[in-house]
């Protein structure tokens, strides 16, 4: 082992590859810090005065930061309503999705009835419908519910998801079926077997679904545009627009809400990305064959 | 007696299935099943059904919806200036956003997939976008592509004689593209940077002593190995791509002129702005029309280059 380390000289083409994987590794940072431009440009903007947005030649950093405009953004115009908002209905559109999707699921995986493979066949078949063909109708549902400009109607008609309960189907029937006959037989029912066996056991699938639920959500434009009047029940995309709109809306301002409404996607997709990246490739797995 | 008989004839046709499917189980099932159901139905099926029965009507919001038959299709079709415009410019979209991004997503993963180091950073740093609001990046956009902005200045320095992009009606639509390859590219890498890390490192290994090059390895090994999740990630994108409005909606809403409007912000603005629902409803028809078939074509093409054998 010792003797393999010592090897005085590295042969030449190892050194070549050295100095290639240097270069890309340098080529392939660049991209990155180019990449990376809009972050840079959008917190740059956000706390400088609004007189140097737009300067010429542009100013990559302010004279004077005024870290105060994320406070005057939050308070004042209002983000952290918005934010507030982004997060009671992301949050709740998520809870009733893992919920109804992990009930459903277990019927797909583990229960026999009539038109079971039929109903499976007619929830996959929706996964091809453009949103936007359903909001038209949905406008008309939630209209005659009553349920315009308020929290449910921001809420129900986003929280079925056929995509969750195939999922989280699949997932299931993963589990052996022998770590719950023994529950069964000492009489336990369904619903308690899915809550102590079948959940615990399918966290992953779970996080997975919770998380690109809420993230959807959390980033979901077109229904609160069309749902929502006024600024009361307005999420943070929704904000953004309307201010982008607004004559006289600084956009040193606007880039302090636009940044804020990253924040928690940006976090989530750094401590969650090994989470994230095992999803993707279950994802693949059975999209792609 | 008459009681007896009548639930035999009924049993007797299935007598299998009675004995597999127990009333007990069928009667949780549809417990276990029922919030679900509710939700299918009244914010997807009766949905569905209700757009392709608005799509038939001249319904405005105000005044009850009549039946005109045909005549919102045989408008879009014949009469209306603007469908072919909005067709095109869907289609344009599409296209070059599709090729590009696989193009990219692809060269990104291959990319990281080679280094020795940091591959987990690089990965992360691309796919940030993707996990953000699409309104705020476009937001952030429009900051960079304003008249007098920074992108303005990056072409002065350069000396490159491109106008504003969006006030010139050929480049606005490039505008939106680079947004959402900025947005979205990083999901489509990591599909396939999971994909490369799954090929047998012993295939390359063995090409590599066979003598062939870094490029052949790429062509005739990596990619045919991964080419069902290349094809799942293009199948996905086109569907996604089919519907663009975010971007559109912040960035240029549909200019200048008509520019960029697609499908998805003509739906919107016939819909929710001029409350013509009925027209809209069949727009909507449309766009959905559009996705099947792309996405039959794709899946008719994929016999051309996608490779099933393990």
């Amino acid at each position: 082992m010792t003797a393999r380390i010592r090897t005085p000289r590295k042969p030449p083409h190892q050194t070549r590859t050295l100095v290639l994987d240097t270069i890309s590794h340098a080529g392939l940072t660049l991209v990155a810090l180019l990449f990376l431009f809009p972050f840079f440009w959008m917190v740059s903007n956000a706390v400088r005065g609004n007189n140097e947005v737009l300067a010429v030649p542009p100013r990559f950093l302010p004279t004077e930061y005024q870290w105060g405009n994320f406070a005057e953004a939050w308070l004042r115009l209002p983000f952290g309503k918005f934010f507030l908002n982004s997060f009671i209905v992301a949050g709740s559109v998520t809870v009733i999705t893992v919920i109804v999707s992990s009930l459903a699921a277990y019927a797909f995986a583990r229960l026999k009835f009539p038109g079971r493979e039929s109903i499976l066949v007619a929830y996959l078949g929706t996964l091809m419908i453009p949103q936007v063909m359903l909001v038209i109708p949905l406008f008309l549902i939630v209209s005659r519910l009553g349920l315009i400009n308020t929290y449910q109607g921001m809420i129900l008609p986003m929280a079925f998801s056929s995509f969750g309960a195939f999922l989280l189907r699949q997932f299931f029937l993963s589990i052996p079926k022998e770590l719950e006959e023994a529950a069964l037989i000492d009489g336990a029912s369904r619903l308690r077997i899915l809550v102590s066996i079948i959940i615990p056991l399918s966290l992953p699938a779970i996080g997975l679904l919770s998380l690109f639920t809420f993230i959807g959500q959390w980033n979901n434009f077109l229904w609160p545009l069309i749902v929502v009047n006024g600024m009361d029940h307005a999420t943070l995309p929704l904000g953004l627009t309307m201010f982008q709109t607004q004559q006289g809306t600084s956009w040193n301002y606007i880039m302090a809400g636009a940044t804020l409404s990253m924040i928690p996607g940006i976090f989530l997709a750094i401590i969650l990305q090994q989470l994230i990246y095992k999803g993707i490739t279950v994802g693949s797995g059975f999209g792609g064959r | 007696m008459a009681d007896i008989v009548s639930t035999q004839a009924k049993a007797t046709p299935r007598p299998r299935r009675r004995s597999k499917i127990s009333a007990y189980e069928t009667r949780t099932a549809f417990l276990f099943l029922l919030p679900s159901l509710l939700g299918f139905l009244a914010f997807m099926l009766i949905p569905i059904i209700a757009s392709f029965g608005l799509s038939f009507t001249n319904w405005q919001l105000l005044a009850p919806p009549q039946f005109v038959g045909f005549s919102n299709y045989i408008r879009l079709l014949t009469t209306d200036p603007a469908f072919f415009t909005v067709l095109g410019n869907t289609l344009f979209f599409t296209v070059e956003y599709l090729v590009l991004n696989i193009v990219i997503s692809l060269t990104l993963a291959v990319w990281i997939s080679s280094l020795k180091r940091g591959q987990r950073w690089f990965r992360v740093i691309f796919f940030i976008p993707t996990f953000t609001p699409t309104i705020a990046v476009s937001i952030v956009w429009l900051l960079i592509f304003t008249p007098g902005g920074v992108m303005d200045y990056v072409f002065q320095t350069l000396a490159l004689h491109i106008p504003n992009l969006l006030l010139d009606g050929k480049l606005a639509m490039q505008a939106v593209i680079i947004v959402t390859l900025w947005a979205s590219v990083g999901y489509n890498m990591v599909l396939f940077n999971a994909a490369l890390d799954l090929v047998p490192q012993s295939y390359l290994e063995a090409a590599k002593i066979d003598g062939a090059s870094a490029w052949d390895r790429f062509w005739k090994i990596r990619l045919p190995l991964i080419s069902p999740t290349v094809f799942f990630g293009t199948v996905m994108t086109a569907i996604t791509s089919l519907q663009v409005f975010d971007q559109i909606y912040v960035i240029t809403r549909g200019g200048p002129g008509s520019s960029t409007a697609t499908l998805g912000f003509a739906i919107y603005t016939n819909g929710f702005q001029n409350y013509q629902m009925g027209f809209a409803s069949s727009l909507a028809w449309v766009m959905f029309v559009m996705i099947m078939a792309l996405t039959g074509f794709q899946f008719w093409l994929q016999r051309k280059w996608v490779h099933y054998d393990s």
